[in-house]
């Protein structure tokens, strides 16, 4: 048995609370965050059926706005951001000039010429100054609030109830009712500045909570007491990751990383090449990865042994063809899922591969992402 | 339950309950919760000889693999087939309806005392 032990010393402004709550915790990207209550199973199966609530203050929100804000993003990201409108918010891509994947991110328009870009927690730093220095010819700022910002997520089917039944939260520009996916509307709790968006990272209806720090703990509260009546429970980042990876969603590092081009990802839709104007990445996008470059597919197996991160995707032969990105006996299916990259023609030709589980080969079958996908 | 201060432990978080040339083993609290919730576990079959100090089962769980090693030379009598039905007695009853494997052994090497495991895993 290996002894991993935290070895950060970041912690969330709620972290008194997850003490109190009984978490256990892991390192993610410097900072000590919770990876479960107790039972990450129990957790997952919350989220699938009920809802969990996730504190993932660790993300880095940063601030761009100026009258060329949009034109700036445009240049800046993969994606149109000029094209969205206020309050809605999109999924995109950091590139650099070589086309590899500096970061994924979310971006939330909040007025014409303010946006707000949701970054992950270990490029936290790559993003802000890619983005600085990005903006040199633009009439822009760039602001890295990401010590302001706390970032409460409450994820499954009974999340808009839980929302709405929060004590503290008024102001709502837009009913939770009304509030579609991937919109975010303004509010107030306790009199202080919140953004609900309407995004998540589970595969289930869900809301995300933008709140200055000091304010975090009483939102956390507030969302745990009206969760009483609809089966909340606190979630970590174990069952965080089970989730995202049923719902086929990239995690950084795994899925993604500056080697990676976005097309072999299977992210090729979110690179916007109709776009007026120059891009960062753009022409190495249009040449595109070299011929034969790995791609990811989804695979199941049989059993209960799941092929997990670094794992080799092998043919009959026992030749090496690819590698699992991320894998788990998936909770809600009950066979393991992988995600993995492998050899374009391999997957062409039909040829029978296998995942390399500790030195078994297990047949492996090619399936469409997601694993999972909820009822509408 | 049983009494943990009468266990002996490795300092790979393996319990080991001696009873005459039978070792029960299982894993520690302590390890079940830092592997979270067990999904899976590959045990040994009856009769497998096994060396002391070497992998001999598998662990899993949502988000990792745990190795289970033997502690002591000998024959496997008996792999708890209970945790096969139901992995998830790993992380609910370790010490107890939890146990992995039962070893007939001739020989224990030196393990570790309940104060011993409890000051390293403290460390």
């Amino acid at each position: 048995m290996t002894d991993p032990r935290p070895d950060s010393d970041r912690t969330s402004p709620l972290h008194q609370i997850h003490v109190d709550g009984g978490a256990s915790f892991t390192d993610f990207a410097g900072w000590q965050m919770p990876v479960s209550y107790g039972s990450d199973l129990a957790e997952h199966h919350a989220v699938r059926t009920t809802a969990g609530i996730f504190d993932i203050s660790h993300m880095a929100e940063i601030l761009v706005d100026g009258p060329d804000a949009a034109a700036f993003l445009d240049y800046a990201l993969a994606g149109r951001l000029s094209a969205i409108s206020i309050a809605q918010a999109k999924y995109s891509l950091l590139l650099n000039p070589e086309g590899g994947i500096v970061d994924d991110l979310v971006t939330y328009r909040l007025t014409d010429d303010t946006f707000f870009v949701v970054a992950n927690a270990g490029n936290r730093f790559a993003v802000a100054t890619a983005l600085q220095e990005r903006a040199e010819n633009f009439d822009v700022r760039v602001s890295d609030l990401s010590d302001s910002y706390a970032l409460i997520a409450v994820q499954g089917p009974n999340s808009r109830e839980i929302a709405k039944a929060a004590a503290g939260i008024t102001e709502v520009s837009v009913p939770l009712d009304e509030l579609k996916y991937y919109w975010s509307t303004d509010a107030l709790f306790d009199d202080q500045p919140l953004l609900i968006g309407r995004t998540g990272y589970t595969g289930e209806d869900g809301f995300e909570f933008y709140i200055q720090t000091d304010a975090a703990a009483s939102l956390w509260a507030a969302l745990v007491v009206a969760g009483e009546a609809y089966g909340l429970v606190p979630a970590g980042l174990a069952s965080r990751d089970t989730l995202r990876l049923e719902a086929g969603m990239p995690l950084y590092g795994h899925e993604l990383g500056i080697d990676s081009f976005p097309v072999q990802a299977g992210l090729g839709r979110v690179v916007n090449l109709k776009k007026e104007g120059d891009f960062v990445g753009r022409s190495a996008v249009e040449a595109g990865p070299p011929h034969g470059s790995h791609v990811l597919v989804g695979l199941t197996t049989e059993g209960k042994r799941a092929g997990r991160a670094g794992y080799s995707v092998v043919t009959e032969d026992g030749s090496r063809v690819g590698m699992v990105t991320s894998g788990a006996l998936s909770p809600t299916l009950g066979h393991p899922v992988a995600m993995a990259y492998v050899d374009p023609f391999v997957i062409e030709n039909g040829t029978p591969i296998f995942i390399d589980v500790r030195g078994n080969r297990i047949a492996a079958s090619v399936v469409d992402l997601p694993f999972y996908k909820r009822d509408k | 339950m049983t009494d943990q201060n009468s266990l002996q432990y490795t300092a790979e978080h393996e319990w080991i309950l001696v009873d005459g040339d039978t070792a029960t083993v299982g894993i520690t609290a302590y390890a079940a919760d830092k592997l979270g919730d067990v999904v899976y576990v590959e045990l040994p079959k009856a009769g497998s000889v096994v060396s002391g100090g070497t992998v001999v089962g598998e662990i899993e769980s949502t988000k990792s693999v745990g190795e289970l090693f033997a502690p002591v030379d000998g024959t496997i009598l008996e792999a708890n087939a209970a945790v096969d039905a139901d992995p998830s007695l790993v992380n609910s009853d370790p010490f107890g309806e939890g146990w992995l494997i039962k070893v007939t052994y001739t020989a224990l090497p030196t393990l570790l005392s309940f104060d011993e495991y409890s000051a390293l895993i403290a460390e």
